[in-house]
């Protein structure tokens, strides 16, 4: 039986694990080789590492510590943050990883995902797009760790990223991000109603319902940060997960 | 013999992520070479041929290696235990709607795409996890029953022209062969190195049983 994917969206900056809120108040919440640990015993169905300042201070993935982490999870895992060329994604399929996930580079260097989906198969390549809501309620994307505004109608800029190869896209909304309010359901509804390939939705997830709500309208796959990492009003920090089995037993309610 | 007989050769063509496999293996307790070298796989006691990615540049990659000779021969003449996963699997048949250049055609079966109708909800690529259905009892599913989750992520499935060769089903739109074998030969469609315990006992199966 096939079930949609829930994915915890794990974030580093430097060596720790980091939570944003907004893509704002940048907060040290732990290891991450330790928290990739728990959540391989929770047997979650994949993680999403990113690696939120490598864009912005112009470096390199850090392999090292990508290996360590993905050494004993065996789930698939996605990867994105700072790739901007084929020969970094090659020494992160060599070290373990199931999918790159590509952001700003989807824009500064589109043939990159041409390329790499062309090598590696499209199921390999992600494009993770961050998207902000004006006041008039008109969506853009956003880049380079949500700082700069790209040009371009939304939804052709996702039609032309599934054109060029990228086998899943990521809808991340900037203003849901780290608020736990649920996920903006009319940017995920109308995201899947162009894509032909799977959608995961992103940005806001608090609860159960959340996931229901954003897979009723067609998301493949529900990715949340906050809510796996997070406890009770205070945010204290404590890992826990919500299998698809358990969303599966909402959904048919 | 020589050495390496309590090793796993896993076959580096240049394509895919071989690293979560060698760490699959490890974490089992066993050892394993990563090659794309002829004398090496000539040795080997048993083959794991993994793989992500497009049909025709695996088979050209292959080719280019001159590796296509010596896998026929562990495959089929040795006929040592020998283990195709997803694209790997695939390249053991004998023809891909991906593509036109011949497999491997070590399994008679050829690769289809998936293909839905347009208000169909199911996408390709089938990307997640998804159980399995016996349609044989073999020593690697040894431990492993239907509610077994595996990892799948694939845009084309295995039809076998014979159906007994059908390790498993998967229901995606349809049940299709998410696992073959035909005596030395296995192939599975999903990624057990990417799913968790399940994956673990295919693999110890695989290293132990065989």
């Amino acid at each position: 039986m096939y079930r949609a994917r829930i994915i915890p969206t794990l974030l580093m900056d430097n060596d720790g694990l980091v939570k944003t809120q907004k893509f704002k108040n940048l907060r040290y919440i732990g290891d991450p080789i330790n928290a990739v640990r728990i959540f391989n015993s929770k047997e979650v169905d994949e993680l999403v590492l990113l690696d939120i300042t490598a864009t912005v201070e112009n470096r390199e993935p850090k392999y090292e510590n990508i290996s360590e982490i993905v050494s004993e999870a065996f789930m698939p895992i996605g990867y994105g943050g700072g790739i901007n060329n084929i020969n970094q994604i090659e020494r992160l399929f060599k070290i373990g990883i199931e999918k790159v996930i590509l952001n700003t580079s989807a824009f500064s260097n589109e043939s990159l995902i041409e390329e790499a989906a062309r090598i590696y198969g499209n199921q390999s390549i992600v494009v993770s797009v961050d998207i902000k809501k004006d006041i008039f309620g008109g969506y853009h994307i956003y880049t380079n760790g949500g700082k700069i505004k790209q040009k371009g109608n939304l939804i052709q800029m996702l039609t032309k990223f599934q054109n060029l190869g990228a086998g899943e896209i990521i809808i991340n909304a900037i203003d849901r991000e780290g608020t736990m309010n649920g996920y903006d359901l009319k940017l995920i509804e109308e995201a899947c109603k162009i894509l032909k390939v799977p959608v995961v939705a992103s940005g806001g997830a608090g609860k159960i319902e959340h996931f229901v709500e954003a897979i009723n309208i067609g998301a493949s796959a529900v990715a949340a940060g906050s809510m796996f990492v997070y406890q009770g009003v205070h945010r204290a920090v404590l890992i826990s997960y919500i299998t698809s089995e358990q969303v599966e037993i909402e959904l048919s309610r | 013999m020589n050495g390496i007989d309590e090793s796993i050769v896993i076959i580096d063509y240049g394509m895919g992520n071989i690293g979560s496999i060698v760490n699959m293996i490890k974490f089992v307790g066993s050892k394993s070479i990563i090659t794309s070298e002829k004398k090496i796989i000539e040795r080997a006691n048993k083959i794991i041929l993994p793989g992500v990615g497009n049909f025709d540049k695996a088979i050209k990659n292959i080719q280019q290696l001159d590796l296509q000779d010596v896998i026929t021969y562990k495959a089929k003449e040795e006929n040592i235990p020998f283990l195709g996963i997803c694209l790997g699997m695939q390249l053991m048949c004998n023809k891909s709607e991906e593509g036109v250049l011949d497999g491997l055609k070590l399994i008679k079966a050829e690769v289809l795409h998936f293909s839905f109708d347009d208000n169909s909800l199911l996408k390709v690529p089938h990307m997640g996890w998804n159980t399995i259905n016996k349609n044989k009892e073999i020593p690697i599913l040894e431990g492993l029953d239907n509610n077994s989750r595996f990892y799948f992520v694939h845009s084309y499935f295995v039809k076998c022209t014979n159906e007994e060769d059908t390790l498993t089903y998967t229901d995606y739109g349809g049940q299709f062969t998410s696992a073959f074998s035909s005596n030395n030969l296995i192939g599975v469609q999903f990624h057990p190195e990417k799913s968790h315990k399940f994956g673990v006992k295919l693999f110890k199966n695989f290293i132990e049983k065989y």
